[in-house]
């Protein structure tokens, strides 16, 4: 892989850019494979690239239905942060937050990751309570966190209207999250996995799996069969369908979460904010477009778009809190198809075939898990067990009662 | 907007209403004698399909009752409603 570097921007330049290596392979299926994933979003992709970087596991194809990132890693709000209520939950997005600070230097790819803070606002005096525990437990967890008064609230965005619907009493603040930018990570780890030898296969959808009662023989896809020692499900919204072809049912539904932004403008909001109580939350990206999400919509659904209704009440709170924005216009909005599991946590490990992975359960909150959600995942391929961090979230609490609800810190209303 | 018909009441929005899940989860009648799995398949596990989808709706600002709503999850074509009953129970558990 040629690394990009300020003399090779300035070389390629100079020829007028027409000779810029591919940033990944366009690869041809092989008929066999040590391990396969599919789906080619974010987290199929670094896992991937870390099985082949890490585990030492190269022969590793990625399938993708269509294009890589398509799904919800092409859809989502770019937020990282691990300000997490319960240890295990703060412990494994904390890995990531880590992961999402080098990341640009390891993956030699611009991911744009400005930790620009992400402030948490409450609008009562009993709501400042909950969040004074949640902002100690963070702390507990080993994570930063900072609690806001009402005027700290001010100070940190100026351009907040502290007497809305309903009156802001204060918030908490996690310094080290933020944002970065959502295509670049799915380019960073699909170029890393091409460089290491992974086969990134686009245009190849699953359409059904020769297996037995304990194990996957082959995926029968739409550019032929396709064997492999071990497989992983990396396919969000999708997770029932690909787990029902092996008579696998899941804890899991799909539902939509939409987000919007507006026309571009100068550079006018430098933090990530969000309101769990009126369901808003907003960020400025690095071409200047505000993005706008809220809570979810709340019935089951595939299309990848929402419904009028939920406009209706992210935009009215978004206008209540900044104002100075209820004249920008909306300039495009759409949605993901999340895979809710009951408790709002993450499901990743094996499954009761003894060669299937799966990595389901991100919901609302996948993307920041993406660097986290890959090395742990390739770390369990590789071992055939699951990762330490892994450990809580897997299939089996369900049964066993040790449900982690993170509902409340999804910040998505659900 | 999905333009739901509540069975009492009519077409209204769908912000009148409340979402209750899929349907056709049928509370074991004998809860006691089911091994934890069954108990987690009953309380967690999903069939969430992507297509046809009998699910339960509550018009929580209206009559305030529950129905059933046929809706395409691809779609959201909603094929059909009918009252709480309407339905024969599956076998194992009433509604």
């Amino acid at each position: 892989m040629a690394r990009y570097s300020a003399l090779s921007l300035l070389r390629n330049a100079l020829s007028g850019h027409r000779r810029w290596p591919r940033t990944w392979q366009d690869a041809e299926p092989k008929r066999h494979y040590d391990v396969v994933i599919i789906g080619g979003g974010g987290h199929g992709l670094a896992t991937a690239c870390y099985l082949a970087t890490r585990q030492g596991i190269r022969n590793v194809a990625v399938l993708e239905k269509s294009w890589l990132g398509g799904g919800n890693s092409g859809r989502n709000t770019q937020v990282s942060r691990s300000n997490y209520f319960y240890p295990e939950s703060g412990a494994f997005y904390e890995h990531s937050l880590r992961l999402f600070e080098g990341l640009t230097d390891e993956l030699d790819f611009n991911i744009m990751f400005s930790q620009r803070g992400i402030l948490s606002i409450c609008h009562s005096a009993h709501e400042m309570e909950i969040y004074r525990r949640w902002a100690n437990a963070i702390r507990m967890n080993g994570v930063d966190s900072r609690l806001l008064s009402r005027d700290e609230v001010k100070q940190r965005v100026p351009q907040i209207n502290l007497d809305c619907r309903f009156p802001i009493t204060g918030g908490f603040i996690q310094e080290r999250g933020g944002i970065s930018r959502h295509d670049a990570l799915v380019w960073a780890y699909a170029r890393q996995a091409s460089a290491a030898g992974v086969d990134l296969v686009q245009n190849c959808e699953v359409l059904d799996f020769e297996s037995s009662d304990s194990r996957v023989a082959a995926a029968l896809t739409s550019r032929g069969r396709i064997s492999a020692d071990r497989f992983a499900l990396c396919v969000a919204g999708h997770s029932s369908q690909l787990a029902a072809l092996v008579g696998l049912r899941l804890p899991v539904s799909s539902i939509p979460l939409q987000a919007l932004v507006t026309e571009p403008v100068s550079a006018v909001f430098d933090t990530v904010m969000m309101s769990a109580r009126i369901h808003a939350y907003i960020s400025q990206s690095d071409r200047g477009e505000l993005v706008v999400g809220g809570g979810a919509d709340l019935y089951n659904s595939y299309a990848q778009r929402g419904s009028l209704g939920t406009h209706l009440e992210t935009l009215p709170a978004l206008v209540e809190l900044l104002p100075l924005f209820s004249r920008l216009r909306m300039m495009r909005h759409w949605a993901g198809t999340c895979d809710m599991a009951y408790d709002v946590s993450p499901i990743v490990g094996p499954t009761p075939l003894e060669n299937l992975f799966v990595s389901t359960g991100w919901g609302t909150g996948g993307y920041k898990a993406i660097p986290a959600g890959g090395d742990t995942l390739a770390w369990t391929i590789a071992h055939g067990c699951p990762h330490e961090l892994l450990r809580p979230f897997q299939l089996d609490r369900f049964r066993d009662g040790r449900l982690i609800d993170e509902g409340a810190a999804s910040g998505v209303a659900h | 907007m999905l333009r739901i018909t509540c069975p009492y009441c009519g077409v209204r929005d769908q912000t009148e209403f409340r979402y209750g899940g899929e349907a056709n989860r049928n509370r074991p009648l004998q809860p006691e004698q089911c091994s934890d799995q069954q108990w987690a398949d009953y309380l967690f596990y999903r069939d969430n399909p992507k297509g046809l989808l009998r699910e339960r709706w509550v018009h929580s600002y209206g009559c305030r009752r529950w129905f059933h709503v046929m809706r395409d999850t691809v779609t959201h074509e909603i094929v059909e409603v009918s009252p709480m009953g309407a339905l024969a129970p599956a076998e194992g558990g009433g509604e």
